[in-house]
């Protein structure tokens, strides 16, 4: 017996918009079973995992801050996967350019002028753009695997970050903590209302979003980016440049990726630290596909995944089960969304015996 | 062969398959509605039909590819279902589908083991294979790569393939389309020989003369249902063409031709390496194509053709810009984009994934070729380039309209409508430009006669408005009916272009099969003649 994935003749539009609800709804399920198990009351733990985090005006801050990374990393990546580039590594690219916008105040930081912050986020950008570009040369000019790569990148960025802040960058004055100095006032990236702590990096990944739907829906640019992701011959012969497209898509997101590296490093942290991520990267994997690669899709998606961060943290707290729950609620959201989708495109057949197609067409 | 007179008599015997009522239905589509088909043991039996007509959703329900909605299939009078191609197998049915299914890495015998229920020994199924294509005269090398093959020897492993399992009954999806003339009448010879052995044979073709030389019968279908069943030989060619298409095909007119002009399209010792292990090396491509003429590049698939195309398109370059001059202008290093600029137009011969993506809608893909060269009426926001989609959509309704390309809804994605529908689109879209060079691959491939014969009208009416226009062809009557000149390209190599007028059907299989009477010096002297 075996079971066979067989197309579907026609697909309903309203499923696929329904695609992500199915979804989270059964990730919730997927909870409540879970929380059986551990003998949690599920209720209470899903009160306190995906309701509590919203009911304070902090916590929606926190909310800003944890979505602010993950929006601003899936919107470049969506431009990657539609065009059927697969930049896995936006966690390197969002290390390197936390890295390279971190010189002006770790190693000038006597420099104290406006022009600083700015200049932070331009080379921020710079540096996540150059990370991506090392897997977009090595697919361009020689073939290789790009998931592989940029996968792989995510490794060598992470310990160059953790040399640096232990090695060269460590904080004089910071008894031998693997820390760099605290950005100066110049060098922290401003909040939006004075309130709350919630930074700029939010308002970034809102305008990113906006103009890359923008680009997406009304212009050339995007159009000859969903031409490639969809057909590269028929790109060629539209006559865009496949190999541009792969530059454009990977130094797109790697910039991206790195604004939104100085922005938490800049607004949430205020200095380096061996560890500067949860995982944005990897978790704006599936913020990118829970928001149909769409830029506004992924504003909403991203404020959801990064309500599973807040609710592990209070489920930690206030149930006292471990924060790793999150990682688990992650993987169920991207294993249900990627079976949605595939449900309501094919359907699945068992077939028995082991009579073969042979040569059917 | 002749056996019209057996006609009356096979009726009265139980059919071999008979279908009552056969239908297929697809969302709102009933792509086969109500078919009535019957078979007899040891007929030649034609199914005919224009693209779209259900000829392949048929075909498929027969040999267990698709389920049918409703309707009964009956072998040899008793009622069957058959769920699965290894059903069809059993039941012996064969068939041999239109794109072959064939891995070019493999030998032809393990390419026919893949195929075969049960495990049985390779060496056995080498000698059953060696031992069948003798005794139906079709020469087969068992241990041969498929890469190294013909698309002739290809089909004749397909049809050992098929002949392997003893069916009763042979399905042949447009066998024809891929041969030349020569292998052509080799292939009736061996479907005569099968039908001497009493098997039956289903026969799928658009090519009507073909129909009428070796069929006993013929059914043809229209929108998913039969509108006749006949002996093609008591009918003509335009009178089974009616049927198909349910109203007179237009005769295409080449009257109007003038004298050729300014030349537009000059190659010179063009040359190209192959891309890859199974493309085809270019090698001194001399083609020279005035103003007001359409020049036919007959031949057999995979002889160079798309390789020829790309290069003439600017989708691959080629290193010596000199080799490719259009408007005078040596453009063998610009790419497709630039030669639009200058007036192109190109229609590749894949409609989906190339000429078109299948999944976007029309009008996006009526941007797909052209953004640029039509720039100031398709995009607005000078550098943001916007799309203006209402100047886009009028274009799109312009050309279907021009076209008559029929669609469900105002703008559906391209994949939605039949085979000759898009390619009206695809040929329209760039006709829609005027352009003042138009190369064309495979322009007719898989559509129905109507809208062939108005895609052939159209190129022949853009040379005469004084264009050039090359259109890269395997099907010899469409060579025939639109060319001004003819040439042959043959394993990467270019014949000498002839005036179609002094080019027989024998010259030009002569000529597919690589027997070159022309040198350089002779495509020279042609060049000076014109």
């Amino acid at each position: 017996m075996r079971i066979e994935l067989k197309k579907r003749d026609s697909l309903s539009s309203l499923f696929s918009i329904l695609s992500p609800f199915i979804a989270l709804g059964l990730t919730l399920i997927a909870g409540v079973i879970l929380f059986l198990f551990l003998g949690k009351d599920p209720v209470k733990a899903l009160y306190s995992f995906f309701i509590e985090p919203l009911t304070e005006v902090w916590s929606l801050h926190e909310l800003a801050i944890k979505a602010a990374p993950l929006i601003l990393i899936a919107v470049g990546l969506s431009v990657c996967y539609r065009s059927n580039n697969w930049n896995i590594g936006a966690e390197g690219q969002f290390i390197i350019g936390a890295l390279v916008g971190s010189v002006l105040p770790v190693v000038f930081h006597g420099w104290e002028s406006p022009l600083v912050l700015p200049l932070m986020l331009i080379f921020a950008m710079i540096g996540g753009a150059a990370y991506a570009a090392i897997p977009a040369f090595l697919k361009a000019r020689l073939n290789t695997n790009e998931i592989l790569t940029s996968l792989m990148l995510v490794y060598v960025a992470q310990l160059l970050l953790d040399w640096t802040v232990r090695g060269p960058w460590r904080n004089p004055e910071g008894f031998n903590f693997p820390e760099t100095r605290n950005f100066g006032d110049y060098a922290v990236l401003p909040r939006i209302i004075e309130t709350g702590k919630a930074h700029w990096g939010f308002g970034f990944a809102l305008i990113a979003a906006l103009v890359l739907w923008f680009v997406m829906r009304r212009t050339l640019k995007g159009f000859e980016i969903t031409v490639l992701g969809q057909s590269a011959r028929a790109g060629r012969f539209a006559g865009f440049s496949d190999k541009k497209m792969v530059y454009f898509a990977f130094l797109l997101s790697g910039a991206l990726a790195g604004l939104a590296g100085i922005s938490e490093v800049s607004g949430a942290i205020g200095q380096l630290r061996p560890v500067i991520s949860p995982g944005y990267g990897f978790t704006a994997i599936i913020v990118a596909f829970l928001g149909r690669l769409n830029p506004l899709g992924i504003v909403a998606a991203g404020l959801i995944l990064a309500l599973t961060y807040l609710g592990g943290e209070a489920a930690q707290i206030s149930i006292g089960i471990t924060d790793k729950v999150t990682r688990l609620f992650q993987g169920l959201l991207l294993f249900f969304v990627l079976g949605c989708d595939t449900l309501i495109h094919y359907r699945i057949r068992l077939v028995l015996g082991t009579a073969h197609k042979g040569s059917a067409a | 062969m002749s056996s019209g007179g057996d006609v009356k008599d096979q009726e009265t015997k139980t059919p071999l398959l008979e279908t009552r009522g056969l239908t297929k239905i697809f969302g709102s589509l009933r792509a086969c509605d109500g078919i009535d088909l019957a078979i007899a043991p040891g007929e030649v039996h034609a199914l005919l039909g224009e693209n779209g007509a259900g000829k392949s959703t048929l075909v498929k329900m027969l040999f267990g590819v698709l389920d049918p909605s409703g309707g009964q299939i009956l072998w040899k009078g008793k009622p069957v279902s058959i769920g699965s191609p290894g059903q069809a197998r059993a039941t012996g049915i064969g068939m041999v589908f239109q794109h072959f299914s064939l891995f070019e890495a493999l030998t032809v015998a393990e390419n026919i083991a893949l195929a075969l229920d049960g495990n049985v020994p390779i060496d056995r199924i080498s000698e059953e294979a060696r031992r069948l294509s003798l005794e139906y005269g079709l020469p087969l090398d068992p241990s041969a790569h498929v890469a190294d093959l013909s698309v002739g020897e290809r089909q004749r492993i397909e049809i050992v393939r098929a002949l392997l399992q003893n069916p009763e009954l042979i399905i042949l999806d447009e066998p024809t389309s891929v041969l030349t003339p020569q292998e052509a009448d080799k292939l009736f010879e061996t479907l005569a020989k099968l039908k001497a052995e009493g098997r039956s044979v289903l026969y799928i073709s658009h090519r009507l003369e073909e129909v009428q030389r070796i069929c006993d019968r013929a059914t043809v279908l229209r929108h998913g249902k039969v509108t006749g069943a006949c002996d093609p030989r008591q009918e003509t060619p335009s009178s089974l063409a009616r049927m198909m298409v349910g109203g007179e095909v237009a005769q295409i007119s080449g009257a109007g031709l003038g004298k050729p002009g300014k030349l537009l399209i000059e190659v010179k010792d063009l040359s190209a390496p192959a891309r890859s292990p199974f493309a085809v090396t270019l090698s001194g491509i001399n083609l020279s194509v005035q103003a007001g003429e359409v020049v036919a590049i007959a031949g057999v698939a995979g002889n160079g053709q798309s390789e020829l195309f790309d290069v003439l398109s600017g989708e691959d370059l080629v290193s010596d810009a000199e080799a490719i001059r259009i408007s005078g202008q040596a453009v063998g290093r610009k790419g497709i984009t630039e030669r639009r600029l200058m007036g192109c137009g190109f229609v590749p011969e894949e409609r989906h994934g190339h000429a078109a993506v299948t999944e976007m809608p029309l009008t996006a893909n009526l941007v797909l070729s052209r953004h640029t060269s039509d720039r100031s009426a398709f995009l607005s926001g000078g550098p943001m380039g916007l799309i203006n989609t209402e100047a886009v959509a009028m274009a799109a309704k312009r050309i279907c309209g021009v076209m008559d390309v029929r669609k469900s809804g105002d703008d559906p994605a391209a994949g939605s409508l039949s085979g000759g529908n898009l390619q009206k689109f695809i040929v329209g879209r760039e006709l829609d430009r005027q352009p003042i060079v138009l190369v064309v691959n495979q322009p007719t491939w898989g559509v129905d006669a109507g809208a062939a014969s108005r895609i052939r009208q159209a190129l022949i009416d853009l040379a005469k408005s004084g264009s050039a226009v090359v259109v890269i062809s395997q099907d010899l009557d469409e060579v025939f009916e639109i060319a001004s000149r003819i040439a042959v390209i043959n394993e990467g190599r270019l014949s000498a272009p002839q005036p179609a007028a002094s080019m027989t059907r024998e010259r030009i299989g002569l000529l597919m099969g690589g027997f070159h009477d022309g040198t350089g010096e002779a495509d020279a002297e042609a060049l000076h003649a014109h």
